[in-house]
């Protein structure tokens, strides 16, 4: 007999693995180029929830632009888990960056007065634009540009309040899944309470981000990854995913498109915006 | 021997006069030491996606030569070649152009201009909708003598750089703009790692140098991956830059190399003779005309 050599089967987890140092090393370029570099901005500000996504970005913008020129806003509503607050302040004296605290309580709790019928995901959304409104304004206050947290997953499930988490004008972890921004936050030195607790939107309590999509991130993100290089469903299924997880992410793929994109405008000329007229965003 | 920088650049975008003024400050660091030929990259002096932004930007090649002379001679330039990409506006057709120009005289010597061939359209790329494809690919006296360019996505096409190599180039210079995409293969982009061993391969089977120079520097999110490297005719990595942030490059080309790489691994000249059995083929799907042989 002679040896025989057998190429290893489809790896799902090789392809989404990535090399920390690499990783963070191009998007602190990045953050650099697109504040100081293409708007002399020299400053960051950014919601942090307590939350992985807002911590792994707050790593970058320190290790980018200096932990003196990064701005953590924790925007609780009364609601909010105290766990979120006390995660979130272990980054900010781990990175030693400014941080301040903004009650959203009486802001929506004034808008859901007259909405008393909303429901908790009406009540959620409102938390979302709210935390969109206080960045902003925070923005203008501290001369720092907003930094998204927003993740690939969230963006290609839809689990996000459309101009609300997705607003900030740059985002550095917008093309990772939720699977590589926990092996970034991993690399970087993420407090281990922080990548360990399972992730949650803390709009409502014992909510989390899991329950909430029907699917773990593992297996979301190994199949959106598949879907969105071109595999068909009943590829992926041989790759060894079932049916049904494979039929729930596509659904929430195709039915989110519009949240990935600007309002729809009327085309009525041969000069329309992004249709005839193409600029680049950093022209 | 050539003396060669390449040139890593990060230019602002759109802004042509800003970046023509940064250009001016690199030649004059570069004389410094003996330079006879400058390797820039693709769409060096308006950054690369510009969609509709190509006809505000795009110049006519004496132009765009005059004005490269221009900022040369302001530095204290003598004479050298350089090489620098550009959006071409011929008459009202738009090309992604690579210039060779002689610098140093009152006005400059345009040596060769290559207009990109193989234009990328998919996924990120979207060029044919704003270029025409460029139809010839020559090679000419450069610096180092018989040099190709090819532009990018010219040099993935295994046979661009055949067809240069068969033509005579003992150098294939690739201005480069590259968005950086793969961050699971390592300390390197996999894009960077792609073009590297693509560069490799190109050098050891033709026996030639090839120069590479990225852009470098985000736009609008896309990193253009840098990497400028240089491969000597046994596929050696002579240099290589970091993929983010500017840089020179210096390396020197010796004619020497070429002949004893050529010697000691003879597929061009395999090639050649082999050649007509592959080009004939009448399996082959080209053209009728393609197939008939061309007088000498």
């Amino acid at each position: 007999m002679i040896p025989e050599i057998v190429a290893p089967r489809y790896d799902p987890h090789a392809a989404l693995a990535i090399d920390g140092a690499t990783t963070a090393s191009w998007l602190e370029g990045f953050l650099r180029d697109e504040l100081v570099g293409r708007r002399n901005i020299t400053r960051a500000v950014l919601g942090l929830s307590g939350g992985i996504d807002s911590a792994v970005v707050a790593y970058l913008c320190a290790r980018a632009l200096g932990p003196q020129n990064v701005y953590a806003i924790r925007m609780p509503y009364r609601t909010s888990s105290p766990d979120s607050l006390n995660d979130a302040q272990s980054v900010i004296d781990a990175l030693g960056i400014n941080a301040e605290t903004i009650e959203i309580s009486d802001a929506v709790d004034g808008y859901l007065r007259f909405a008393p019928d909303a429901d908790g995901r009406r009540r959620g959304n409102v938390m979302a634009r709210m935390r969109m409104l206080v960045l902003f304004d925070q923005s203008a206050r501290l001369g720092a540009l907003p930094i998204g947290t927003g993740n690939k997953t969230e963006r290609l499930m839809g689990y996000f309040t459309w101009h609300a988490d997705d607003t900030p004008p740059v985002n550095p972890i917008g093309d990772l899944f939720k699977t590589q921004v926990w092996a970034l936050a991993r690399y970087l030195g993420v407090p281990v309470a922080v990548i360990d607790k399972p992730p949650s939107a803390d709009l409502e309590a014992n909510q989390t981000d899991e329950g909430d999509l029907g699917i773990t991130y593992a297996k979301a993100d190994q199949i959106l990854h598949l879907i969105l290089s071109g595999y068909r469903d009943t590829n992926i299924v041989e790759r060894g995913f079932t049916p049904s997880d494979v039929a729930l992410v596509r659904r929430r793929v195709d039915t989110t498109h519009w949240k990935r994109h600007l309002p729809t405008t009327a085309l009525v000329s041969a000069t329309a915006i992004n249709e005839f007229y193409l600029r680049p965003v950093d022209y | 021997m050539t003396n060669v920088a390449l040139v890593q650049f990060k230019p602002r975008k759109g802004e042509y006069a800003a970046n023509l003024a940064a250009l001016g400050a690199v030649f004059a660091q570069l004389h410094g030491a003996p330079t006879d030929l400058i390797v820039l990259p693709e769409a060096a002096l308006t950054g690369y996606f510009l969609e509709g932004a190509v006809y505000e930007l795009a110049l006519a090649a004496p132009v765009f030569a005059a004005d490269v002379n221009r900022i040369w001679r302001e530095s204290g330039g003598g004479a050298a070649d350089v090489v620098c990409g550009f959006f071409e506006n011929d008459g009202g057709t738009f090309y992604n152009s690579a210039l060779y120009v002689r610098l140093g005289g009152i006005e400059p010597q345009i040596v060769h201009v290559h207009r990109k061939l193989f234009l990328p359209t998919y996924g990120v790329f979207d060029e044919e909708r704003f270029h025409t494809r460029g139809r010839k690919l020559g090679v000419f006296a450069g610096a180092f003598g018989p040099t190709a360019i090819l532009i990018c996505e010219d040099a993935w096409h295994a046979i661009t750089s055949t067809v240069a190599a068969l033509k005579g180039a003992r150098v294939i210079i690739v201005p480069s703009a590259s968005p950086g995409r793969g961050l699971g293969a390592g300390r390197e982009l996999e894009n960077v790692v792609h073009w590297k061993s693509m560069l490799a391969n190109v050098a050891q089977e033709h026996g030639v140098y090839v120069l590479y120079a990225g852009l470098t520097g985000f736009e609008g999110g896309k990193g253009m991956s840098g990497s400028t490297c240089a491969f000597s005719p046994r596929g050696e990595l002579m240099a290589e830059a970091p993929a983010l942030g500017e840089c020179v490059l210096r390396v020197t080309l010796d004619d020497a190399e070429v002949d004893v790489a050529r010697s000691t691994l003879p597929l061009l000249g395999d090639l050649q003779s082999a050649l007509p059995d592959l080009w004939f083929d009448p399996d082959l799907p080209l053209p009728r005309a393609a197939r008939e042989p061309v007088e000498s």
